[in-house]
């Protein structure tokens, strides 16, 4: 086998270059999230990457609770347009504000020195 | 349809050990405790046992550390990491391997000194980078995530969640082994501290100490050693995911499958249960559990636990020790979540007892809503 893929690393370094990137199984069409080695569900390898639009709709959200005077901030789930769900945070919106089915785009930032992707409501 | 050995085995002893807080106390000193008392109930001793199935908080090879303590050399050690269902997965490959000859005594034990060592939930389990970036406060926050899912599909109110953490209060009033025995009042759940929306701290189990023990042997020695065995009519575990952004569907649990399997299993249907134990780590998990396993359709599990259906004098007992909620969450509660069920066959429950029962449900969870296993025991009746 040629180059086997590495999912996770290769995933960080896309995203360290502002890029959110999904592995797609070739055989069912289907993107995956989180990246693996294998495609779940099929045990395919035939994976290839591809660039994410970016746009989601949030599935699900919870604010988490901090002590105060810190504030509360957002978790949510987010759909992609390619199909896979992935954590994230939305930003741009209180957080009591973020609801279910929020339309959503992609950002990329730094934080505690990860680069991260966040979501901006649309 | 499988070949699970019905009624081919049971528990003989069951037995809890330091529920609450229990100072000074190592996790391993209360597994061991409750595994001796267990025996005793059988009138057996640790030299009986053959085969050891434990699962400590942060001993990786617990199995053998407890065989070493104990002195003993099991022919089978099982250290089962599936969290809060672990105890459920262990009885399944227990009657199993009893059934197969393989060992005539087996112990099943759990410890955890979690209250009074740090005060804290512990969990091993590690999430993915993918999740712990975005700082989840988990598991709180995933089971956060279901509920508020839960409320969008099917209007589920933040009311009815209430109403089985007050109805988990009734329980445990009943029983001197609870440890939160104070009033609770609805707006007490809807006021407290919101941990992570839309569940507040009275929404999420408690965080105590306890340990816990069964001891399981084939059916024919059983009838020798007890009076009243609760026999194990169906064992079943299903897994979706680990993380909750695995999840297929957040208002669907592996509760569907283990359920059905358990119920093909034992013979039987939700309506034939007679008690139930639900792993109610949080408030939700309690409504989509009874979904998943048949007492209620999907979606209607809020109406369901209105009215107190669930609560002393209603019409289905859940949880009658007090549950996570207010009995006992000593990080995995799976253990007592099978032992309350047992008593309620054994007729053990004091005060709580719920006359004539024949079929207890156990109903486990570990991780995320990730791990589902749904125990079923009975009565000789059953047999």
């Amino acid at each position: 086998m040629s180059n086997p893929i590495q999912a996770e690393k290769e995933y960080r370094e896309y995203l360290e270059q502002g890029r959110l990137m999904l592995l797609r199984d070739n055989e069912s069409g289907k993107c995956m999230f989180y990246p693996r080695v294998v495609a779940p569900g099929t045990g395919s390898t035939d994976l290839e990457w591809v660039e994410a639009s970016g746009k989601g709709t949030v599935y699900s959200v919870t604010t988490v609770r901090q002590r105060p005077p810190s504030p509360g901030y957002n978790v949510s789930l987010i759909d992609l347009e390619e199909g896979p769900r992935m954590m994230a945070r939305v930003e741009g919106l209180a957080p009591d504000d973020v609801k279910i089915g929020q339309k959503v785009t992609a950002r990329f930032i730094q934080e505690d020195d990860v680069a991260l992707v966040v979501f901006d409501p649309v | 349809m499988d070949n699970f050995p019905r009624a081919k085995t049971a528990v003989v002893g069951a037995a809890t050990f330091g529920l609450g807080e229990a100072h000074g106390y190592s996790s391993i000193e209360m597994a061991a405790h409750a595994g001796v008392e267990a025996l005793k109930m059988a009138g057996l001793r640790t030299s009986d046992v053959d085969a050891l199935f434990i699962c400590l908080p942060f001993d990786a090879m617990s199995g053998i550390s407890l065989a070493e303590y104990y002195g003993i050399h099991p022919k089978l050690t099982d250290n089962n990491r599936t969290g809060g269902s672990s105890s459920v997965s262990q009885m399944e490959h227990a009657a199993l391997a009893l059934e197969a000859g393989i060992c005539d005594v087996a112990l099943i034990t759990y410890g955890s000194n979690q209250r009074s060592a740090t005060g804290k939930l512990q969990t091993p389990v590690g999430l993915g980078g993918v999740e712990s970036v975005y700082k989840p406060r988990n598991p709180v926050s995933s089971y956060a995530l279901a509920a508020h899912r839960h409320m969008h599909e099917f209007g589920t109110t933040r009311e009815q969640l209430a109403q089985v953490a007050l109805s988990a209060r009734q329980w445990a009033k009943l029983n001197p082994e609870a440890f939160e025995q104070g009033d609770l009042t609805l707006d007490d759940v809807l006021s407290s501290r919101m941990v992570s929306d839309p569940l507040t701290v009275r929404d999420c189990c408690l965080i105590t100490d306890g340990a816990g023990a069964m001891v399981m042997t084939r059916a024919d020695k059983a009838r020798d050693i007890c009076k009243n065995p609760a026999y194990l009519l169906g064992a079943a575990a299903a897994t979706t995911h680990m993380s909750i952004s695995s999840m297929p569907d957040l208002t669907r649990t592996a509760a569907i499958e283990s359920g059905a399997r358990a119920y093909a299993q034992a013979g039987v249907r939700a309506a034939d249960i007679d008690v139930l134990s639900l792993y109610d780590a949080f408030t939700i998990n309690v409504l989509l559990f009874l979904e998943d396993l048949g007492f209620c359709a999907k979606g209607e599990g809020g109406a369901f636990v209105s009215d107190g259906r669930i609560a002393p004098g209603g019409q289905l007992p859940v949880n009658t020790n007090g549950g996570g909620l207010s009995c006992c969450h000593p990080g995995q509660y799976g253990m007592f979540a099978n032992i309350e069920a047992i008593r309620q066959v054994m007729g053990l429950a004091d005060k709580r007892q719920i006359s004539d029962v024949n079929l207890a449900l156990a109903h486990t969870n570990g991780g995320n809503l990730s791990s589902q296993a749904t125990a079923i025991f009975g009565s000789s009746s059953t047999v």
